[in-house]
């Protein structure tokens, strides 16, 4: 589904991921792991396809296409969703109206009919009741005036409506108390299937005993260091990064 | 842009000779047309205003507005020209319920207008008939308000005006719907003007909205020059909505003068989006205690519009509220003007005031210039403004994006959301809601989005 291959990317001519290959199929959860400042967010905005995050070598091939050639619209069309880390505040702009837009542009690619108002809130009435969001919910605002709790939670139940291929989590647990934490994994475990994936990427192991990956990789330096099973998680949740990171910077 | 700047050199008079020889067509017929105590107000407009001549950027308050264009304009009086009902029917608000109250270029229309049997006593009605009708209740309050001596343009339609609406809602009576005043320009020539005034007569007790709108049927450089006048008595309570829509050659140069009594509550707002130039004056005066006055703005402008709201707000009495909330989008060379004064007296404790002025740049040729002013005489008040220039933000375009949504319809997204807080602050429903139609399809249509795909 997803296969990156040499990527090197960064902002403002600094490079930041520096050779980073991943490979992800249909129905796996992956989880991306590393210390500040390894290239998490970076890789989740060059994917999401940010402004200002170029690539610069590599390739990123999403369900056979070139996904950096894409505008961000267009990926998230093409069944791409990234959680964001920090969900934006957008006064002024009712949620429902946002939902329903961004719903119907997903469903025009691909090539279903658009829902009017009265469908759109029968479909998103279970998923928000899966996320424990209030009945207000829709008439808010996005995001605006919203906890921290409730941005994250409102990321996921976004993801619950678009149901994408490719759900790209990015530090979802930060900011979360142990509730919402099970709350949002809670949702995003619901939403999990054959046909589709998850990249989680966390700097703490904690979020990865609700959402069990397949694999974790560790990122370190703008590159991935260390790929193993779920239980990486936990031995880098011991040990810290250093046994992998002074590994990494002997000569070989 | 088709105003000749050679006007001055083809015509050797000078802009207040062409004014002057207006008057003198004006007063000639006043006699016939109106009670006698209208001339003297009109002499002394004439003089004040021939005594002041056009502001020019010297001046403080109009610094930022340069109406040189408008003073090398020819001066054609316009008349009545013709509109049809299906015509009329194309423009804003042409739907709404209650009453409707329609001039063509400054002059009346019987056949148009449509007023509703009222509630005892409220006289809705035009202003040339009403002189006659009700001169001594006019003659109370004409002039009484806009009586700023250094307000030129006022000094101009005092001495000039033609017609506009006379509304009196006499102690308590209640006016559930609404009186839609429509001022339709029908001039293609350039210079055509028109001088509309209009009171609104609120007494204590009473309830009206008001919608005012100005609109244009062909593409002209003509000139309106618009004064209101309001009193708005003991525990009244009004709302004004002016849609300022003139075609984009237009001048348009408006003022609202109230005088506000104690616990009432007064709201108008001031929707821009047409005119090349165009400027609102409001003065409002906080004659009375425990009152609340609330201005509103919202300007839409591209190509080489310019919108000026100029704003004074007067807290003469204890224990009163005043808001403003002004919002400008801005496209192409545009610019925006905001001048907003709050002025509160020694006597005026306890006075809470708010004032912002927002404004959103569309591209790097639109400018603004905003400037709040606080004059605060009382030592137990509550006073805030601020003002922003700004972008539109990339984060929210890109969260929107990022969700499918394509750019030009996030960026519509995002304006119309700026937009909608001036617009969600109509209390009056109806209006509320076409408006925020109309602003998001001007939105989608003008220059605003073109100029954001860039």
């Amino acid at each position: 589904m997803l296969e990156i291959k040499n990527l090197h990317a960064g902002v403002e001519d600094i490079n930041i991921l520096k050779g980073l290959d991943l490979s992800i199929n249909p129905g796996e959860v992956h989880a991306i792991m590393g210390p500040n400042g390894s290239g998490k967010s970076t890789l989740a905005s060059v994917l999401a396809g940010r402004d200002g995050y170029e690539a610069t070598e590599g390739e990123v091939v999403y369900d056979g296409k070139d996904l950096l050639d894409m505008a961000p619209e267009e990926r998230a069309r093409e069944g791409v969703f990234l959680a964001f880390q920090y969900p934006v505040e957008i006064p002024g702009v009712n949620s429902t109206y946002f939902l329903k837009s961004a719903l119907n542009e997903v469903r025009k690619h691909r090539g279903e009919s658009e829902l009017d108002a009265v469908d759109f809130l029968d479909f998103v009435k279970e998923k928000m009741e899966l996320l424990e969001l209030p009945e207000n919910f829709m008439k808010r605002p996005v995001n605006d005036g919203f906890s921290g709790g409730e941005k994250k939670r409102n990321e996921i139940f976004q993801m619950a409506v678009l149901e994408p291929k490719l759900a790209i989590l990015d530090e979802t647990d930060s900011g979360l108390d142990i509730d919402a934490l099970k709350t949002v994994a809670n949702g995003v475990n619901k939403l999990k299937s054959e046909n589709n994936a998850q990249l989680v990427i966390t700097h703490y192991q904690r979020l990865l005993d609700y959402i069990v990956p397949d694999f974790v990789h560790v990122l370190f330096n703008g590159r991935i260091v260390k790929s193993g099973g779920k239980e990486l998680a936990l031995e880098l949740e011991e040990k810290g990064y250093d046994w992998i990171i002074n590994g990494e910077l002997q000569p070989a | 842009m088709s105003v000749t700047m050679t006007e001055v050199a083809d015509n050797p008079t000078s802009p207040i000779d062409r004014y002057l020889t207006a008057f003198d067509a004006m007063a000639k017929g006043s006699s016939d047309r109106e009670p006698a105590w209208v001339l003297p107000l009109r002499k002394a407009g004439m003089a004040r205003f021939a005594e002041l001549g056009f502001p020019t950027t010297k001046q403080e308050d109009w610094r930022f507005t340069n109406v040189a264009p408008i003073a090398k304009l020819p001066y054609l009086p316009a008349d009545g020209g013709n509109v049809t009902e299906d015509e009329l029917a194309g423009f804003p608000f042409s739907k709404l319920e209650g009453s409707r109250l329609v001039f063509i270029d400054g002059v009346y229309s019987n056949e148009l207008s449509r007023i509703e049997e009222q509630p005892e006593g409220v006289t809705v009605s035009n202003l040339a008939t009403a002189l006659n009708e009700s001169s001594d209740l006019i003659e109370k309050h004409l002039a009484q308000y806009a009586n700023d001596e250094t307000a030129t343009f006022a000094a101009m339609n005092t001495a000039l005006f033609t017609d506009g609406m006379f509304i009196n809602a006499p102690k308590g009576t209640i006016v559930e719907r609404p009186i839609h005043a429509v001022f339709v320009s029908t001039a293609a020539e350039e210079g055509a003007t028109t001088n509309v005034r209009n009171l609104v007569v609120a007494d204590a007790n009473s309830q009206l909205t008001l919608i005012e709108s100005h609109v244009a049927q062909q593409d002209g450089a003509y000139f309106t020059n618009v004064v209101n006048e309001f009193s708005v008595g003991e525990n009244a309570q009004v709302e004004h909505i002016k849609f300022q829509d003139e075609s984009k050659k237009a001048f348009h140069m408006g003022a609202l003068h109230a005088k506000l009594e104690r616990t009432s509550n007064f709201t108008s707002h001031s929707i821009a989006t047409g005119a090349r130039i165009s400027r609102n004056n409001l003065r409002t005066n906080l004659a009375g205690e425990g009152l609340v006055a609330t201005l509103n703005g919202l300007y839409l402008t591209a190509g080489e519009q310019l919108a000026d709201h100029h704003m004074v707000v007067d807290h003469a009495k204890p224990n009163c509220e005043s808001h403003e909330y002004f919002n400008g989008i801005l496209a192409d060379k545009s610019k925006g003007v905001f001048h907003g004064r709050i002025h509160v007296h020694q006597e005026a404790q306890r006075t809470d005031a708010k004032q912002t002025n927002k404004n959103l740049l569309l591209s790097d040729d639109a400018t603004v210039d905003t400037k709040p002013q606080l004059e605060i005489y009382a030592d137990d008040v509550k006073c805030t403004h601020g003002a922003t220039i700004g972008q539109m933000c990339d984060d929210a375009i890109f969260y929107l994006r990022a969700r499918g949504i394509g750019v030009a319809k996030a960026r519509q997204m995002l304006m119309h959301a700026f937009a909608g807080e001036i617009i969600d602050r109509i209390a009056y429903e109806p209006v509320r809601e076409e408006l925020d139609a109309i602003v998001w399809d001007r939105l989608e249509t003008d220059l605003h989005l073109k100029d954001a795909e860039g």
